[in-house]
């Protein structure tokens, strides 16, 4: 695991991050050319909506995710993280921006050029049910990856190499063998998690997003999910990109954790450095308002009113209108993502923290 | 269930003894919930906790007699201020509902109709139950909707649901559940649908209908942290019987049944260290017909030995631990009823208490007299060991 990366350059600013996680990166070795994964360039989705309205899914956004790292996405429903998640992938179109994967700017491929790449970033989502055929069997639905792609030497897949494929994904799953025989719903909720994992996993992908992977599931199980995810993380070298509402999840898994608001990242940086010394105002109140499993705790204020509307966007600083610190300055001008230490930035114009 | 409220203190105004649910199925009657019994005092607000399919909502729902599917079967009582409620006839339950108990769902959005604005659903409720007029009952929904927080309320209450935020609608629904002034709320899962930041408004809502308007609530949720948060009695539940019940304070700081540690110790922490693992809890809940015949957790319990297998299942008893003097009391569990030593008040259906092998305590007795520093890294919950290992084997 990589545990310095560089924080999410803004357009201008990619140099002088490079360089900064050059220099900084004890573990430079384990990602030996020090290249993103993935790089997201000021990636927009904007929809249209009836009586001239726009809705900024994704407003600007620009990350890098490192090879093994896990790059955390929170944020309150609404705030463009699924979004984001599906348009990594290329699942959803961008507006605008840049989307590089291994370098290669895949923001306007066509779907035949894209699917030679699909194999090597895969999606895990919320809905384990959903996500799986209820008519086939898992076997089937687990070797349709494995036949519709190639294998490395660019033939097709030998029906003895599907199997053995089949067998070491039960493995890494820890499921029985048995199970390829059944139907998704003979599977309690965290075991069709499982599966949905094995079958992201079928074509040994680099990058995997997941989206919201344990937020269906119940608490004894959720951990029992998480650490799978953690274990073939460092079992396989996996990057993931997690995108979750709970703050806890996140926590135990990232790297790094970008919080997103309204479109927008508002605070990104080293996972503990974000939810323990929060700089951005959100990013406080996030944490703060999580129920701890602890009687006595110190509770803080709750942050006020709603989120606004994605649609009428406040001017200024996406938040000012439930920030407790807001100023005149906020409700103006825009703040932009921008460095305070190696590897964390925020925008806000008043941060609470510094580096 | 021992006797656990003291003889002296008033009836409490809900006395819930061995309440059993069961659906038929196929021509065998499935239980669902089994010998539920739990007392809720004036302003007290109590949370009933548990994974999916635990039966806390069935529970609840049997309470207010909203389980109409043909064939079920509900049996044992649940006094509310001295009346019972189980096999209440609809008629009389109707005149109870929204105005002595009322409820709040976890989807505001499917609990009104999107049909009528939401001032005319509260104004309906207010005139189903006291006689006033149009205006009269209009006046009170602005100055409900106002006491909950709701901005412009007038005008809000000409609004669709449709129109409002989840946060908003979750405050019309408890405004219109609070409307005539109900002695018990029934709160299920009240902010699961919710953002974290509103949810958090939510809950101090909750907790200040005791003090503003005199209410005890009944609190279900799946999630520890809003339980720590507002409840002061908490109830577990695991495969539709009670697991542990007792102060929240208490039961936190001592689990003393197996599942309620483990369940805590599963829980990723916020502060603290981070675990380089997860203590999992192996498998999953049982489907209520493969419910073992002894302990519903016995098969994945850390702790099972022999005699919790053999049915039936194991009883509540006192689990040993004393919020009082915050430190084991061995005696309490044979005394109890001497009255030298106050009575016991936390329960855990295990076996473990009785065979005077009681679980460790989550917190030590300095750091439970002490508000927790969440930023000390000893801090971090010692979950017992014997959970670190053995999971996935589903």
């Amino acid at each position: 695991m990589t545990s310095s990366v560089p924080p999410a350059p803004t357009a201008t600013s990619t140099h002088a991050s490079a360089s900064a996680s050059a220099s900084a990166s004890a573990s430079a070795s384990a990602s030996a050319s020090a290249r993103p994964l993935l790089e997201v360039r000021d990636v927009r989705k904007t929809y249209h909506l009836p009586r001239g309205q726009t809705l900024k899914a994704v407003d600007g956004i620009s990350l890098s995710v490192m090879p093994g790292e896990v790059l955390g996405l929170v944020g309150e429903s609404g705030c463009g993280k699924s979004t984001l998640g599906r348009c990594l992938l290329r699942l959803m179109d961008v507006s605008s921006g840049e989307i590089l994967f291994e370098g290669q700017d895949i923001t306007h491929l066509k779907e035949r050029a894209l699917r030679p790449l699909r194999q090597r970033m895969q999606m895990v989502f919320q809905d384990s049910y959903a996500s799986l055929n209820p008519r086939r069997r898992i076997g089937d639905l687990l070797a349709e990856p494995l036949k519709v792609h190639p294998g490395p030497d660019g033939r097709k897949r030998a029906r003895a190499t599907i199997i053995n494929r089949l067998h070491e994904l039960m493995d890494l799953v820890s499921l029985p063998v048995g199970a390829l025989d059944r139907y998704a719903h003979e599977f309690s909720g965290g075991q069709r998690q499982r599966i949905n994992i094995a079958r992201a996993l079928a074509l040994s992908p680099r990058l995997v997003v997941a989206d919201e992977p344990v937020s269906a599931l119940d608490v004894s199980v959720q951990a029992q999910i998480v650490n799978l995810f953690a274990d073939l993380q460092a079992r396989l070298g996996l990057t993931y990109v997690f995108v979750a509402h709970d703050l806890a999840v996140v926590r135990q898994i990232s790297t790094r954790v970008a919080v997103m608001y309204l479109g927008a990242v508002v605070e990104l940086g080293e996972t503990d450095a974000v939810l323990h010394r929060p700089a951005h105002p959100y990013s406080a109140a996030l944490t703060a308002a999580v129920p701890r499993p602890m009687v006595g705790a110190v509770r803080a204020a709750p942050l006020g009113g709603d989120i606004p509307s994605p649609v009428a966007r406040p001017a200024g600083c996406r938040f000012h209108t439930r920030c407790p610190f807001v100023q005149d300055r906020c409700r103006t001008e825009e703040p932009v993502l921008r460095k305070i230490g190696p590897s964390h930035s925020v925008a806000c114009h008043f941060p609470l923290a510094e580096g | 269930m021992p006797a656990e409220t003291a003889p002296p203190m008033a009836a409490p105004l809900l006395d819930v003894r061995d309440l059993c649910v069961s659906f038929p199925s196929r021509g065998r009657m499935i239980p669902i919930v089994e010998h539920v019994s739990f007392t809720l005092g004036e302003r007290d607000i109590l949370g009933l906790v548990g994974e999916s399919g635990s039966g806390k909502s069935v529970t609840a729902m049997a309470l207010m007699g909203l389980i109409d599917s043909p064939g079920v079967q509900i049996t044992g009582s649940a006094l509310f201020r001295g009346q019972e409620l189980v096999g209440l006839p609809q008629k009389q339950l109707r005149r109870l509902r929204g105005r002595e108990i009322a409820m709040i769902f976890q989807d505001p959005m499917t609990a009104f109709t999107p049909v009528y604005t939401i001032g005319w659903q509260i104004d309906e409720q207010i005139r189903a139950h006291e006689r006033l007029s149009r205006k009269q009952a209009r006046a009170r929904t602005v100055e409900l909707l106002a006491e909950m927080g709701v901005p412009d309320p007038a005008r809000t209450a000409d609004r669709y649901p449709h129109q409002l935020s989840g946060g908003l609608r979750q405050r019309a629904m408890i405004a219109m559940a609070l409307s005539c002034n109900p002695s018990l709320l029934i709160a299920d899962e009240p902010t699961t649908a919710l953002d974290v930041t509103v949810q958090a408004q939510i809950l101090e809502l909750i907790r200040s209908l005791r003090s503003t308007y005199g209410s005890s609530v009944l609190l279900i949720t799946h999630d520890m942290g809003v339980v720590a948060e507002t409840c002061d009695t908490t109830l577990v539940l695991y495969s539709g019987r009670v697991a542990e019940t007792g102060p929240t304070d208490a039961l936190f700081a001592h689990p003393g049944h197996p599942y309620t540690a483990a369940l805590l110790a599963s829980i990723p922490p916020l502060d603290g260290p981070r675990p380089h693992r997860l203590p999992a809890i192996a498998g999953a809940p049982p489907p209520p017909l493969e419910r073992p015949a002894g302990c519903a957790f016995a098969p994945r319990c850390a702790y099972v030995h022999d005699t919790c297998l053999p049915a039936p299942p194991p009883p509540l008893v006192p689990t040993g631990y004393h919020p009082l003097t915050a430190q084991p009391d061995e005696a309490s569990a044979h005394t109890s009823a001497a009255g030298t030593s106050p009575p016991p008040v936390q329960f855990a259906a295990c076996v473990l208490p009785a065979e005077g092998t009681p679980l460790p305590a989550r917190l030590t007795h300095s750091e439970l007299s002490t508000k927790p520093n969440f930023d000390t890294p000893d801090q971090a919950l010692p979950p017992p060991t014997s959970f670190s290992s053995g999971e996935a084997h589903q």
